[in-house]
């Protein structure tokens, strides 16, 4: 008996089970949802479906009616409606549901469909997976072993094409291992609208090739690496550097813009070897930029800090934060904080601000956005700092008023987490006048000119918060350890508040979240551990008002471009 | 617990003579002088391996000098006690082996840490890695008992080939360029 559907639900039958999906839902999607895999090469959730890999054929039926009276045939052996199932399968992606419509996905027909696909694909794919990267993650590797023979019928010589072509920049081609699912030219043409990817010549000729004289050089060329199936398409910055199998994955966040893009950092042994986009239907789809991913260079770069050094000389982080202590209680203190910071970092640099009387800044890093999945503001937590009350106005490019207040001698320390003052407008005239406190990763003006400085870590060394341009807060997680001599951010802010005098703050994101929750009204319901991976929305209504420079992008749309399409309708 | 005393029984006059006792000892004695020895003068002599004997692990060549391995890293995968450790490599497009594409840049087997299970000689899929003869590793530093790829190629030299799948696939595109099937 199929229960009554709700609205815009349709009740479909899968492998005997019944479930309710939202109208439009295709039988891949619908079987996923009763944890049935259905296998499939050319489909991909976030793209148009073009059918061509036949993999995912199922067996379909539809409720029989009697074709004169358009009333229900009930089977006599079973008393229930007959069911019509079509003799030959259909593929599961190009068919949307419809109600009373039943399925099979493991019947022997879909069996011997899948194996008959299966062994087309391999007459031709070359015997590479000793060296090639996508080996461990390759769903050709993947069915084969569910639907392979395990031995080859073909005796006849296997197709040559090309090998090794760069398509661009970051994308490494083999045609030959090519299984001609097209994802990489849908993603180009209906994501990256840069269609430049297509199929050449007919047959056993057909050969994925760009346009002549054009390159896959934009700046998502390497999700037509995540999406393809097998391993055609490579990533030239990861070809032959680790196979996948060794790698760790932790959830991160994009921190090049105020996207908030979902990542994976994988890594080994303490080393990052690549990063790659984390689905998040709310915010990024399946997809990230090309220039995010090459952002784990910044770990193991030269130029990291890792001395504590006071005036110059290498020091212990006790004596240098003793030195802090004395240079913050002498007063005069003014605050640049970071919208690269984590929102606890914030918080815990706020409390400092609030001990020391000190005036929050932070500094402002705008772009041009791309429309997709970079935004115009290029901190990925600016938002967290107005939501933890660091500051309370957006942020300028250049800290004019704080120059102002350091040539009129009111400012005697700076103290500065992350940002290069010197980039932010302050000459090396007036950072002399200052005594400036670094605490930071990289070296830069501000540390060649910073009284002390205080290593600490990398996102990707640390966990924390970000919250995003929808004022969504998303986790991100330690994937590598830090390197020796940096100490991470929340236990120099904590040490510094409390030498203050006023309170020792918890110095670990788990503890100290309940002290957030409790002084923070936009985070009040929340702890660490219970915001899921895909974030969490928070209260915007404070801030509503701010003149945010983000344009629209994909899942985000300005409050000025939404107030206008409502008075519109 | 209990003590169970046991009743010894004396020995019979011929024992105490201790008479069949020496004779007997001494046939053996006589007997082995005149056999031939089983010492082996280890290590002026070596034994004989037998087929299938699993000494220390080694990389060959193929009988045309290329280096078999392609640092699939299966071998690192799959080593119980974690000995091998490698560093893949991309072959440049001006090497005569460039259509392989990938080789090891470095490739280590700690000895101190090998089992001798012989796993990575069974997973290789490209038949790179060989226990072969050797069962000796003697050394004075931890360091000097980590095999590293030249030496690993030096004790392992080139075994025959029954495929020569890369030769295969070489040749096969040699004669696409020239007009052969595509």
């Amino acid at each position: 008996m199929i229960a009554a559907p709700k609205p815009d639900l349709v009740t479909v039958n899968i492998d005997g089970v019944d479930i309710s999906v939202p109208k439009g839902t295709n039988v891949i999607e619908a079987a996923k949802l009763l944890q049935k895999d259905v296998p499939h090469y050319c489909y991909h959730p976030k793209l148009s479906v073009a059918g061509n890999c036949r993999m995912c054929m199922i067996e379909m039926g539809t409720p029989a009616f009697d074709p004169a009276t358009k009333a229900p045939v009930t089977d006599p052996a079973t008393g229930k409606q007959k069911i019509n199932w079509i003799p030959r399968p259909q593929i599961g992606c190009g068919t949307t549901v419809s109600p009373g419509l039943h399925v099979k996905t493991s019947s022997s027909m879909v069996k011997d469909a899948r194996e008959g696909v299966m062994e087309f694909l391999l007459i031709n794919h070359p015997l590479d997976c000793p060296i090639c990267d996508q080996a461990g993650e390759c769903k050709l590797q993947e069915q084969a072993t569910g639907y392979g023979r395990g031995y080859s019928r073909f005796i006849e010589e296997k197709n040559v094409k090309p090998k090794r072509t760069q398509l661009g920049p970051r994308v490494t081609l083999d045609d030959e291992r090519c299984i001609l699912c097209s994802r990489c030219v849908r993603f180009s043409k209906e994501i990256a609208n840069d269609d430049v990817l297509g199929f050449v010549d007919r047959g056993s000729y057909s050969t994925l090739t760009c346009h002549p004289g054009k390159k896959l050089e934009n700046n998502y060329s390497l999700n037509t690496v995540d999406i393809c199936p097998v391993g055609a398409l490579t990533s030239t910055d990861f070809r032959f550097k680790m196979r996948v199998w060794f790698l760790k994955q932790t959830n991160t966040v994009d921190i090049e813009s105020s996207v908030g893009v979902n990542a994976v950092v994988w890594s080994r042994e303490g080393t990052i070897y690549r990063l790659t986009p984390r689905r998040n239907d709310e915010v990024n789809d399946t997809w990230m930029p090309d220039s995010g991913r090459i952002l784990y260079k910044q770990v193991a770069a030269t130029d990291r800090l890792t001395a504590v050094k006071l005036n110059g000389s290498d020091t212990s982080l006790d004596i240098a934060l003793h030195a802090a202590a004395a240079l913050l209680k002498a007063g005069s203190v003014s605050i640049v904080g970071s919208g690269r910071a984590s929102v606890e970092e914030q918080f815990l640099l706020k409390q400092l601000a609030t001990a020391t009387g000190a005036q929050g800044h932070l500094v402002a890093r705008t772009a041009s956005g791309d429309k997709l999945l970079i935004s115009a503001d290029r901190n990925p937590n600016v938002r967290g700092a107005l939501v933890t009350g660091l500051i309370s106005q957006l942020p300028c490019a250049e800290l004019k008023q704080l120059s102002r207040d350091i040539d009129e001698g009111k400012i005697k320390t700076v103290v500065s987490h992350g940002e290069d003052l010197h980039a932010a407008g302050l000459t090396a005239a007036l950072l002399a006048k200052v005594a400036v406190i670094y605490i930071g990763t990289h070296a830069n003006a501000t540390s060649a000119a910073a009284n002390i400085i205080l290593p600490t870590l990398h996102t990707f060394e640390k966990a924390g918060t970000f919250v995003n341009q929808q004022f969504r807060i998303q986790k991100f997680y330690a994937a590598v350890p830090a390197p020796q001599g940096a100490t991470n951010d929340l236990v120099v802010l904590a040490k510094l508040v409390a030498s203050t005098g006023t309170h020792t703050p918890a110095s670990e994101v788990h503890a100290l979240w309940p002290a957030i929750a409790a002084a923070v009204p936009a985070l009040a319901t929340m702890l660490y551990k219970n915001i899921p991976d895909t974030g969490l929305l928070l209260d915007a209504t404070p801030w509503v008002g701010l003149p945010f420079v983000e344009g629209e992008t994909l899942h985000y749309k300005p409050a000025a471009a939404i107030a206008a399409e409502a008075a519109r309708s | 617990m209990a003590t169970i005393t046991v009743e010894r029984k004396p020995l019979s006059f011929l024992e105490r003579t201790y008479i069949p006792n020496i004779v007997a000892g001494l046939t053996t004695t006589f007997k082995r002088m005149i056999k031939p020895t089983e010492t082996l003068q280890y290590p002026e002599q070596r034994p004989a391996i037998p087929l299938g004997y699993r000494g220390v692990p080694t990389l060959v060549n193929d009988p045309h000098g290329r280096e078999k391995c392609v640092s699939c890293q299966l071998c690192e995968f799959v080593c119980p006690p974690k000995a091998i450790r490698i560093t893949p490599g991309e072959i440049a497009d001006d090497e005569p082996n460039a259509h392989v594409e990938k080789r090891p840049k470095a490739f280590e087997i700690d000895m101190l840490r090998c089992i001798y299970c012989g796993l990575c000689q069974e997973v290789c899929p490209e038949e790179a890695i060989f226990l072969q003869n050797q069962y000796s590793m003697t050394g004075f530093t931890r360091a000097e008992m980590v095999n590293d790829k030249d030496r690993l190629y030096e004790l392992g030299g080139t075994l025959p080939d029954q495929h020569y799948k890369w030769d295969k696939k070489k040749s096969a595109a040699e004669a696409a360029s020239h007009g052969g099937h595509h």
